[in-house]
């Protein structure tokens, strides 16, 4: 089987490649360097839109480095003559502190629950032949489809039902539902890639279905499993939607919930919240600046390529 | 069930293909994950993702102020649907939401993707800053957007010169959903520019150097090869844009509050109200329907009008 589908492949690999390298000769011969000269335009966007994005970000960051008073007399945006930290101060004073460990208690559960979850299934769906697990598969597909927002209503019945209400359970449940489907997907197609023989020639060895599991699937798929991670982290890291609807009190606040809080709470004290929107970002920015790829795979893996 | 085998293979492959054989004695069971192990997600996705979709059809029949049980209630919710002058209107705020997000995010996240796909000097820079939108929280973006256009300390009191007292401009109804449009195309352009930049590494070079050949400008080039080549991924981008501008909630939530007055109460905010303010969860349930069905139309809408038109291979010719 494999050696005749290797066939074809290989011919039409050879057919870009053959006129590939014909191309280049003639290119060479009407005196065409394959460099091109810059793109002018598209250049031209780019940066107007790195201007976009950089400007709003500098002010946030320069704002939250004055004094109030400073703040309502400053210049729009001129850097702060005397920088201070003290807004940062506010804000951890103000129960910032409470609502990071929530949030992180959020996310690392919610991944953890998906992680465990996700690859088991996946698993089962690349290997075996039951047609349940067909089934429960294209469920999940379908289910990419629903959009959270359309179900709050039912999900808040279901909630305070199941007496989670107000808890930090009650935001990890619906959460790790919700990236349930991407990461099985994700993995799944992953896992589709280890070869067949690798299975047979382990289980040939002795190598039981969860051994193989541990020795073979973990080992051949951590990329698509730091994948799912990050895509599962950021998405429980700033969700809102849930904590919204799901928790009231103050002590299970989250970060994005609290952020929306500090609005009301610190009415124009602008530079203490926005010191809170800097330290609510500040810990995926510094993920950012060490796993690059890692982050933009997960922060992609939706898009379902 | 078990796939048959090539009855002849090779001298060479002998020895494995004994070995196979072996594996192939074995059961199932021993060979293979059970659907035991898929069981767990498949419940615990149908418990907090499948049930709740059911449920909410279920909950627009009922009458429910989100304490005690739902009643049921017929067709009320349904009837009152027909009647809502703030459900139409909170619709056609919705429509002009996606279709001004559409035209603004796809041509700016297109030519940049299509940009950061080359090999220009200065692009590694550029490009690790245009992604720092995708890191933020909504309520991040929001909160930040809602300071930096401040009426009395932002960017608009910078401009008085030309605006004059105008500064409020998110307090102007005529305005507010115009900046929640670009707000939201802030956040969401990064994400459909590495759509684009994926899909735009992934166009063959030759077509680039044929058309060269050929005589073709750069200019040439992108309506020739570049456009035609991205358009599945066209498509998807358009699909997500759409389901996303049809399902967007919390960037305006925090951004306005639907506000001013209702001048950008959107759909789900309409729901989102009518649900956890005004404690009508059933009619909240109903409008929540009504979304999950636009939704979906906007994407087979999507797909039928570009996507099966034109189902030939995109390396034809190649």
């Amino acid at each position: 089987m494999t050696t005749d589908v290797k066939t074809p492949d290989d011919t039409t690999d050879a057919v870009p490649a053959g006129r590939s390298s014909r191309a280049h000769t003639a290119l060479r011969r009407v005196g065409w360097n394959t460099r091109q000269r810059p793109n002018l335009l598209a250049g031209l966007l780019a940066l107007a839109w790195a201007f976009v994005i950089a400007v709003p970000l500098y002010y946030i960051i320069q704002s939250s480095l004055v004094t109030r008073s400073d703040y309502l007399s400053k210049t729009f945006l001129a850097w702060p003559t005397r920088p201070t930290l003290k807004n940062y101060q506010t804000a951890l004073d103000s129960g910032f502190n409470r609502y990071l460990l929530n949030t992180a208690v959020v996310t690392v559960f919610t991944v953890a629950i998906v992680l465990v979850l996700a690859i088991p299934a996946a698993y089962a769906i690349s290997r075996s032949r039951s047609r349940f697990v067909g089934r429960g598969f294209s469920m999940m597909l379908l289910g990419l489809a629903i959009p959270a927002q359309a179900v709050i209503v039912p999900l808040y019945l279901i909630i305070t039902r199941i007496d989670q209400y107000d808890k930090l359970t009650g935001i990890i449940l619906p959460t790790a539902a919700f990236s349930l489907p991407v990461a099985v997907l994700v993995l799944t197609s992953s896992l589709r890639d280890i070869p067949r023989e690798l299975y047979e020639a382990m289980t040939l060895d002795g190598a039981t279905v969860t051994r193989l599991l541990f020795t073979l699937v973990l080992p051949m798929s951590r990329s698509s499993i730091t994948t799912v991670g990050v895509y599962t982290a950021i998405g429980a890291w700033n969700g809102l939607l849930f904590p919204l609807i799901l928790t009231q009190s103050d002590s299970q606040r989250v970060l994005t919930l609290g952020l929306w809080k500090f609005q009301g709470q610190f009415g124009t004290d602008f530079p203490a919240l926005l010191a809170a929107v800097v330290l609510s970002g500040l810990p995926i920015l510094l993920l950012y600046l060490f796993g690059r790829r890692q982050l933009i795979s997960g922060v992609t893996a939706g898009a379902g390529k | 069930m078990i796939p048959a085998i090539d009855p002849t293979p090779s001298p060479a492959r002998r020895a494995v293909g004994d070995r196979e054989e072996a594996v192939l004695q074995m059961s199932d069971h021993d060979r293979r994950p059970g659907a035991v192990w898929a069981l767990p997600a498949f419940l615990f996705f149908a418990a907090f993702a499948v049930l709740p979709m059911v449920l909410v059809l279920v909950l627009s029949f009922t009458s429910w102020n989100g304490l005690g049980d739902p009643q049921p209630a017929g067709m009320e919710n349904w009837q009152r649907l027909a009647k809502d002058d703030e459900l139409v209107a909170s619709l056609w705020r919705t429509l002009l939401v996606m279709v001004a997000s559409w035209a603004l995010q796809t041509p700016i996240a297109l030519g940049i993707g299509v940009w950061a796909a080359g090999k220009q000097r200065n692009r590694a820079v550029l490009s690790a800053l245009f992604f720092v939108p995708l890191l933020l929280s909504t309520p991040a973006i929001a909160l930040m957007w809602r300071t930096f256009l401040d009426a009395s300390f932002g960017l608009p009191n910078a401009l008085r010169g030309v605006l004059g007292d105008n500064t409020n401009l998110l307090g102007n109804p005529d305005l507010a959903i115009w900046i929640a449009v670009f707000v939201m195309s802030w956040q969401w352009i990064p994400f459909h520019t590495l759509l684009y930049q994926g899909a735009a590494r992934g166009v063959p070079v030759v077509l680039y150097e044929a058309s060269v050949i050929d005589g073709a400008g750069r200019w040439r080039q992108f309506w020739s090869i570049t456009l035609p080549q991205l358009r599945y991924t066209i498509v998807t981008s358009t699909i997500l844009m759409l389901v996303g501008s049809v399902t967007t909630f919390d960037a305006i939530l925090v951004l306005t509050e639907g506000g001013p007055g209702t001048a950008t109460r959107i759909l789900p905010l309409h729901m989102y109200f009518m649900g956890f303010t005004g404690y009508e969860m059933g009619y909240a349930s109903a409008v929540a329907v009504l979304i999950v069905v636009l939704g979906t139309a906007m994407s087979l809408a999507a797909v039928r009008l570009s996507g099966f038109r034109a189902m030939q291979s995109q390396s034809e010719g190649l």
